[in-house]
C-alpha cells in the first residue's frame, strides 16, 4: 500500500539513463606516451622545418636600405633649428644620399620610420575623434571630449581634426631622387595614394558633405590642429580626394602604431615609369627632406626606410628563425624521446612487471 | 564473508512456543522455549549448521524453507511484543506484506509467517494472528509499553480471546530480561527444569552472540483479574499525570515488568548489506583508515567487525575495557607501549594471534630493545593491530587529559572499534579526529544516531534504508547502499579530485598566462596601460572565448575509467597525497603560464617588429593566438575526448572568428576609443596571421607537451599506468590486475601485501544471489545493476526491509573476554551522561590515511538492524566493563608471558 506511489515518486526524480548524464560518453583517450607521442613530433619537426626554410629563402630575396636622417649630413642644422620651438614656422630642408648596391626588383615600398615615439600610449591614443573623421557635422564642430585638450583653441574654436593625434602627425615630406650617373639625375615617381587600407579610405574617413561646396567651405569654422602648417582641407592641393579627413598621410598616421619603433608608409614606386619597371636600379640616390617634425623632445630618431615586401611582410628574419628554432627544438625533444623511450621504456609497460 | 544462512530452521520450536502460548492448556510450557533457540542458532555456512543441530525440527525447517523457496526471512517472534507492523496486501493471495517500524520486527513477523502463524490484521487496539490450528484468533490488545533506552525492553498486554487470559509479553535485551525472570523454586521437579532450561538458554544465546546473532528474550506473565485492576489503575494515573508523566510511566512499566517467565530467545541475523567486506577492503586500499563507531555490545560489534573484515583473525587485537578513569589512562599507556614495543622494536613475533588488552607491563620491555633495531618500522606506521573499545572507556578517553593517548594507539591500529557508543561520543571521536589528526574525515551513517557524527565530518554520507531519512537528511552525499560508498569515494571522489585539481590549475594558468600578454605589452607602451587586445575581446575571452571547452572537461574528463578505479583502490591514495595538485605544481604551472605568454608575445612581436603594423591588427592576432594556445593546453591535459570536447573546442574557435568578425564589420565609430574596423578581415586575407597561429601555439606549448610526453613513457604515475591499462582488452587487463602484483599498488598503499583485486563482478553477483536466497525475495527484489549510478531511490521503495548486514548474536557471549558473571546486575555501568539514548546500533568507521593523513572516512556501517526492540534488547552486558576491575591482574599475568615471548 502506497508503495507503488512510493515507486513513482522518487523515480521521477531518477537522473535519465542518458550516456551524458551517466557519463558514459564514448570516448576517446590519448596517452601521451613515447609511442603515441614520437611520430607527431618527427612530424611537426618536419612541416616546421620546410616551412622554415621556406620563409628564409623568401625573406632573402628581399632588400632594404634604412637611412637615420635625424642628424644626417645637412639634416643636422635643421634638427638643431627644430630643437627651439619658435622656429617652427620657418621652414627647412636638406638632403640625404645614399647607394643601391643591388637593384630592388618588385615593388618598393618607402617608408618614414620613427623611433621611441609611443603611439601607443594610451591617452595619447584615445585622444582622437573618430566620428569627426567620419565626416559627421555635428562631431566637426563639437569634437569628442576625448579629444582634450586638443579640441578647441584658445578661441573655443573647434579643432580639425581634433586630438592628439592628429596634432603631432608626422609633416616631413620626402623626394627621392635617382642618379643613374654624376650628370643625369631622373626623380623617382612615388604613387602617394592607394596606400592605405579600402576600409580607412572609404568607411572610416569621410570628409563631411559639402554640398557643392568647396572643401574649404566645408570646413567652415574649425580650425586646424595646433600643429599644423596648413588647414586640413589644403593637405593635398593638387587632388581634392586626397585632402581633408581623407588625406592617406593623415589616414597612415591615424592608424596607430603598435610599438614605439615603427614605419609608415609613405609611398610606393611608381613602375609605370620607364626607368623603374623592375623596381629601383642599383646606383645613387638623393631624398629631398622636408624637415619639420622634431623629434628631439622625446629623444626620438627618424628614418626613411626602403623595402621590398614578400608575401608575409618586410625584410623580417624572425619568423623563418622562429620555425627553424622551434623545428630543431621539436626534433632535440623527439630524438631525446626516442632514446628514452628506447632505453626504458620500450615496451611501455614496463610498470606493470 | 557472506553469510549464507537458514536461519528458518530456527524458529520451529519457538513457533510451537508461540502456538502454545496462545492455547490455554499448554500456557504453562514456556520454558519449553529456551530449547528452540539452540536452533536458531547457525553457523556462517549454512549447511554445516544443519548439522549442528541435527534435530527434528531443524530438517523439518529446512524442508520447510524449501517450500517457501526462502522467501522468508530470519528469526521468529512470539507475537513481537513491540509489534507495529501492519498486515498490508490481500489475504486472498496469501501474500502478506508486512511494514514494521524496524527491519527486525518485521523479520520476526515474517519468520512467524513462515510457521504458518501469521499475523493476518492489526488495528490500534487489537491483533488478529491465524494460527494452525485455531484458526484466526483476534486478541485484544491492552496497553503498549514502549521502548525506552533505560529499560531496553518492551511489553504488550493482551486479552486471550477465548481465555480472557491477560498476558504480558515482554521482548528485550537478553540480559535485562534475564535479570527479570522470576526465580524458580528450586523445590519442586518443574522448577529444576526451569533452571535448566534457563542455564541452557543463557548458553544458547552466548553462542548466538559469538555467532554474531542479534539476540533477544521473550518472557511473558499472567496476570490476574485483580492484578491487572490493581496494576491499570496505576498505570491510568501515570498517563493522566501532568507532572512527571515520564517518570511516572516508566516506574508503571517496571511495575509490570517483574516474575516473567521465560520464553525464549531468538537470535536474528543483521545479515551484512552486500559486498560489505569487499567495500572496507577496497576502501582500506584506497589508503582509508576505517573506524567503526558503533552501539553494539561489544561482542556482537566484534563479530560484525571480523564479518566484515574490519578485524582480520590474523591480526592482534587490542580491547580497552577500562571503568575508571586512571584504568583508563593505565591501560592506554600500556598499549601505546606494547605498540612501540612490538613494532617498533624488532621483535617480529606473530604468534600472539589473539592478544586481548595488552596490559603487560612496561617493564618487560627492555628499554634497550627499543633502540637495537629501529629500522624497519617508522612510528606512524599503522600495525597489523585492531583496536577495540567500549564506551565506557571511550568516555574516559575521550578526555581532555587522555585524547592525545587514545588517538597515538588508535592512530597505529589498522582498525578502531567503538562498542557501545552514544551519538555524542561518535561525534567526539569524529571531531577529535578531525581537529587531531588534521584528517579530512568522512562519516557514514544509516541511523537517526548517526546524525551528529555525519554533521561533524568533513564528508557526511547517510544510507537510506529502514532506519529512516535522518541520517540521509542530515549528509552531504545519501547512498542507498554500503557498498556504493566505494564507488562514490573511489571512482566519483577520484574523478572529482582530478577534475577540480586539474581545472584549478588551468584556471590559474589560463588567466595569468592570458593577462601576462597584456603586462608585457605595457613594457612598449610606455607604462600606460594600454592593451593591443581589444577590450571586447578581453572582455569575451574568458566569458566565452575559453570557457565551454574547460566547462566540459571539467565536468567530463575521466582521468581513468570507472572499472580500473574500482578495481584499483590504491588509484584513490592519488587523491589523499593531493597528487594532482602539489605546491611545485602550481608553481610550475605559473612558470609554464609565464613561458606561454611570453611566447605568445615575443613571437608576434618579433614578427611584427619594425613593422607598420598598427596596435590591434597586432593584437588581434595576440588574441587568437592565446585562445589556440589555451585551448591546445586543455587538449593536453584533457584525459578522454568525447564529442563534446571536441564540439566545445571547435565552437569556441568559431565563436571567436564570428565575434571578431562581425565586430570588427559593425560600425567604424561604434567602440571609441578603440577603433578595430575591418582590422580582422584584413588579418584572414593575411598569410602572417596564419603562420603566426601555427607556430606560436606549437612552441607555446612545446614544454608542456614534451614533459607529458616524458612523463607518460619514463615515470608515469600510477593513474597514468591506470589509464594505460583502461587502453588494453579487458581481458589482458584482468590478466595483469590479478596476477601481477601490482608494484604501483604495493609502493602505493603500505597494505598492498595483498593482492590488489577484487573479487571479479561474477562471483561477487553470486554471492548476493545466494545472500538474497536467505531473504525475502520479494522484498529484496531488486538485484541492483552493478554499474551506472542509482539514485537512492531506486532501490529504497523496493527495498523496504533489506537488511544487509549480517547478523550477530546479540547476546552476553563470553567468549572474547575473561569469565563474566552474567547476573552482575549492580555493574549497570552505562555512563548515564554520556549515553541519554544508546538507542542505535547502528556502527560507523572512521579512516584516516594510513601514511599520509591528509584524507580519511569514517564510516557508519549499513543498516545494522537497529530495530527499536532489538535496541531495547541488549542492554546491561555491561557487566563487560563492571568486571573489569577484576581482570586487569588475572590478564597481567596471562598477557605477561606473551610479552616475555614477544620481547624475548
Amino acid at each position: 500500500m502506497g508503495k507503488a506511489k512510493d515507486k513513482s515518486g522518487p523515480l521521477a526524480r531518477r537522473p535519465d539513463n542518458s550516456a551524458f548524464k551517466q557519463q558514459r560518453l564514448p570516448a576517446w583517450s590519448p596517452i601521451l606516451t613515447a609511442n603515441t607521442v614520437l611520430p607527431f613530433f618527427y612530424l611537426l619537426a618536419l612541416i616546421c622545418m620546410l616551412l622554415g626554410v621556406w620563409l628564409l629563402l623568401t625573406v632573402q630575396s628581399t632588400q632594404e636600405i634604412k637611412l637615420d636622417y635625424t642628424e644626417l649630413g645637412n639634416c643636422d642644422q635643421c634638427f638643431q633649428l627644430r630643437k627651439n620651438v619658435s622656429y617652427a614656422a620657418q621652414t627647412c630642408s636638406c638632403k640625404v644620399e645614399f647607394s643601391i648596391d643591388r637593384a630592388f626588383k618588385g615593388d618598393v615600398f618607402f617608408y618614414y620610420g620613427l623611433k621611441n615615439f609611443h603611439q601607443n600610449l594610451r591617452r595619447y591614443m584615445d585622444s582622437r575623434d573618430d566620428e569627426q573623421t567620419l565626416g559627421r557635422k555635428t562631431k566637426l564642430k563639437n569634437p569628442s571630449s576625448y579629444c582634450e585638450p586638443f579640441a578647441k583653441d584658445v578661441e573655443g574654436v573647434p579643432i580639425a581634426p581634433c586630438g592628439a593625434v592628429a596634432n603631432s602627425m608626422f609633416n616631413d615630406s620626402f623626394t627621392l631622387t635617382y642618379h643613374p650617373s654624376r650628370s643625369r639625375t631622373i626623380p623617382v615617381p612615388l604613387l602617394r595614394k592607394g596606400l592605405t587600407w579600402y576600409t580607412d579610405k572609404n568607411v572610416k574617413f569621410r570628409n563631411p558633405k559639402t554640398d557643392n561646396l568647396t572643401l574649404a567651405a566645408a570646413f567652415e569654422g574649425t580650425r586646424q590642429p595646433l600643429y599644423w602648417q596648413k588647414p586640413v582641407y589644403d593637405l593635398d592641393p593638387h587632388d581634392p580626394t586626397n585632402s581633408g579627413f581623407i588625406n592617406e598621410d593623415l589616414i597612415i598616421w591615424m592608424r596607430e602604431a603598435a610599438f614605439p619603433n615603427f614605419k609608415k608608409l609613405y609611398g610606393i614606386l611608381n613602375r609605370a615609369d620607364a626607368s623603374f619597371t623592375k623596381g629601383l636600379p642599383k646606383g645613387n640616390y638623393t631624398i629631398d627632406i622636408s624637415y619639420n617634425f622634431p623629434v628631439q623632445y622625446f629623444q626620438g630618431r627618424k628614418e626613411v626606410v626602403l623595402t621590398t615586401l614578400t608575401w608575409f611582410g618586410g625584410q623580417n628574419y624572425f619568423l623563418p628563425i622562429a620555425y627553424l628554432v622551434t623545428s630543431s627544438l621539436i626534433l632535440l625533444m623527439a630524438v631525446v624521446l626516442t632514446l628514452a623511450w628506447w632505453k626504458f621504456g620500450k615496451d611501455g609497460k614496463n610498470m606493470k612487471e | 564473508m557472506v553469510r549464507t544462512r537458514f536461519e528458518l530452521k530456527s524458529p520451529v520450536k519457538t513457533i510451537e512456543d508461540f502456538i502454545k502460548r496462545f492455547t490455554p492448556s499448554r500456557l504453562t510450557s514456556g520454558s519449553n522455549s529456551s530449547s528452540s533457540s539452540s536452533l536458531n542458532r547457525s553457523s556462517n555456512k549454512g549447511c554445516s549448521s544443519l548439522l549442528s543441530s541435527p534435530s527434528a525440527e531443524s530438517t523439518l525447517t529446512k524442508l520447510n524453507e524449501e517450500q517457501l523457496s526462502g522467501t522468508l526471512e530470519q528469526a521468529f517472534s512470539p507475537l513481537a511484543p513491540c509489534y507495529d507492523g501492519k498486515a498490508s496486501g490481500n489475504p486472498e493471495e496469501g501474500e502478506l506484506r508486512y511494514e514494521a517500524e524496524s527491519p527486525d520486527e518485521a523479520a520476526l513477523v515474517y519468520a512467524a509467517r513462515a510457521y504458518k502463524c501469521s499475523l493476518v490484521g492489526r488495528l490500534p487496539d487489537q491483533v488478529t494472528v491465524e494460527l494452525p490450528h485455531l484458526g484466526k484468533l483476534t486478541f485484544e490488545l491492552l496497553h503498549t509499553l514502549g521502548f525506552d533506552s533505560t529499560r531496553k525492553r518492551m511489553s504488550v498486554v493482551v486479552r486471550h480471546p477465548l481465555t480472557d487470559q491477560i498476558t504480558v509479553y515482554t521482548k528485550g535485551a537478553d540480559s535485562v530480561i534475564m535479570d527479570l525472570i522470576k526465580a524458580p523454586d528450586t523445590g519442586n521437579s518443574k522448577g529444576k527444569r526451569q533452571k535448566k532450561i534457563f542455564f541452557r538458554t543463557q548458553s544458547y544465546l552466548n553462542l548466538y552472540a559469538a555467532d554474531g546473532l542479534r539476540t533477544l528474550c521473550i518472557a511473558k506473565k499472567i496476570l490476574s483479574k485483580e492484578e491487572y485492576a490493581r496494576w491499570l489503575q496505576h498505570h491510568l494515573e501515570a498517563e493522566t499525570a501532568i507532572q512527571g508523566r515520564e517518570e511516572l510511566l516508566f516506574e508503571s512499566a517496571l511495575r509490570l515488568e517483574t516474575n516473567l517467565h521465560l520464553l525464549g530467545a531468538t537470535g536474528i541475523e543483521d545479515r551484512l548489506q552486500d559486498g560489505v567486506p569487499e567495500t572496507i577492503a577496497s576502501l582500506r586500499k584506497a589508503g582509508l583508515q576505517i573506524w567503526v563507531l558503533t552501539g553494539d555490545k561489544q561482542e556482537t560489534a566484534v563479530n560484525i567487525a571480523y564479518a566484515c573484515k574490519l578485524l582480520d583473525p590474523d591480526e592482534e587485537m587490542l580491547t580497552l575495557n577500562a571503568d575508571s578513569q586512571e584504568a583508563c589512562a593505565v591501560l592506554l599507556e600500556e598499549s601505546l607501549h606494547y605498540i612501540q614495543a612490538k613494532f617498533f622494536c624488532s621483535s617480529g613475533d606473530q604468534s600472539t594471534k589473539t592478544f586481548q588488552s595488552n596490559f603487560a607491563p612496561f617493564e618487560m620491555y627492555p628499554s634497550s630493545s627499543l633502540s637495537t633495531t629501529s629500522s624497519h618500522t617508522s612510528h606512524f606506521l599503522v600495525h597489523r593491530l585492531g583496536l577495540v573499545i567500549d564506551g565506557r572507556t571511550l568516555a574516559y578517553a575521550l578526555d581532555k587529559s587522555l585524547e592525545d593517548k587514545f588517538l597515538a594507539v588508535a592512530r597505529s591500529c589498522r582498525s578502531v572499534l567503538c562498542c557501545r557508543s552514544t551519538p555524542l561520543q561518535k561525534s567526539m571521536v569524529v571531531k577529535l579526529v578531525r581537529n587531531k589528526l588534521k584528517v579530512m574525515t568522512l562519516a557514514i551513517g544509516d541511523g537517526a544516531n548517526d546524525v551528529s557524527m555525519i554533521q561533524v565530518a568533513d564528508v557526511g554520507v547517510g544510507i537510506s534504508g529502514q532506519e529512516g531519512m535522518q541520517a540521509v537528511m542530515a549528509s552531504d552525499f545519501a547512498l542507498p547502499r554500503f557498498r556504493y560508498l566505494q564507488k562514490l569515494l573511489l571512482v566519483h571522489g577520484h574523478w572529482c579530485y582530478s577534475r577540480l585539481a586539474n581545472m584549478i590549475l588551468y584556471f590559474f594558468y589560463k588567466n595569468a598566462m592570458f593577462v601576462a600578454t597584456v603586462f608585457w605589452y605595457q613594457f612598449y607602451c610606455g607604462f600606460s596601460g594600454s592593451a593591443m587586445i581589444d577590450q571586447w575581446y578581453l572582455i569575451f575571452f574568458n566569458l566565452m572565448f575559453s570557457a565551454f571547452p574547460q566547462l566540459i572537461t571539467g565536468t567530463l574528463d575521466k582521468d581513468v575509467s570507472e572499472e580500473t578505479l574500482q578495481q584499483l583502490p590504491q588509484l584513490y591514495v592519488n587523491g589523499q597525497n593531493s597528487e594532482e595538485y602539489k605546491p611545485y605544481m602550481f608553481w610550475m604551472n605559473m612558470i609554464d603560464a609565464f613561458y606561454q605568454s611570453l611566447v605568445c608575445f615575443f613571437i608576434p612581436y618579433f614578427a611584427y617588429a619594425d613593422s607598420d603594423v598598427d596596435l590591434f591588427t597586432w593584437g588581434t592576432p595576440i588574441t587568437a593566438i592565446a585562445l589556440f594556445t589555451i585551448l591546445v593546453h586543455l587538449g593536453i591535459e584533457t584525459k578522454t575526448w568525447t564529442w563534446m570536447n571536441w564540439l566545445s573546442i571547435a565552437f569556441s574557435v568559431a565563436l571567436f572568428f564570428i565575434v571578431a568578425l562581425c565586430y570588427n564589420a559593425s560600425c567604424p565609430t561604434c567602440y571609441s576609443p578603440s577603433n578595430p574596423y575591418w582590422t580582422m578581415q584584413r588579418l584572414l586575407q593575411d598569410p602572417l596571421f596564419y603562420l603566426l597561429c601555427t607556430i606560436t601555439p606549437v612552441a607555446a606549448l612545446l614544454p608542456r607537451y614534451f614533459y607529458r610526453s616524458c612523463q607518460g613513457t619514463l615515470f608515469p604515475s600510477p593513474v597514468q599506468v591506470g589509464r594505460q591499462l583502461d587502453k588494453l582488452p579487458s581481458d589482458t587487463r584482468k590478466n595483469i590486475l590479478s596476477l601481477s602484483r601490482f608494484k604501483m599498488g604495493s609502493s602505493l598503499s603500505p597494505e598492498s601485501p595483498f593482492l590488489s583485486l577484487n573479487k571479479p563482478k561474477g562471483s561477487q553477483n553470486k554471492q548476493s544471489s545466494l545472500l538474497q536466497t536467505n531473504k525475502d525475495r520479494g522484498q529484496n527484489s531488486p538485484s541492483v545493476p552493478s554499474h551506472s549510478e542509482k539514485h537512492p531511490s531506486d532501490i529504497y521503495p523496493l527495498a523496504p526491509s533489506e537488511q544487509d548486514i549480517s547478523s550477530y548474536t546479540r547476546n552476553s557471549s563470553r567468549l572474547y573476554c575473561e569469565p563474566k558473571p552474567p547476573s552482575t546486575k549492580d555493574s549497570d555501568c552505562l555512563n548515564e551522561t554520556l549515553q541519554p539514548s544508546d538507542l542505535s546500533l547502528s556502527s560507523w568507521i572512521a579512516s584516516t590515511p594510513l601514511v599520509t593523513q591528509t584524507g580519511s572516512i569514517h564510516l557508519n556501517l549499513p543498516p545494522d538492524g537497529a530495530s527499536q526492540c532489538v535496541k531495547y534488547t541488549r542492554n546491561s552486558e555491561d557487566g563487560l566493563c563492571s568486571n573489569h576491575v577484576v581482570q586487569p591482574a588475572h590478564r597481567t599475568v596471562h598477557v605477561a608471558e606473551q610479552a616475555l615471548y614477544t620481547a624475548l
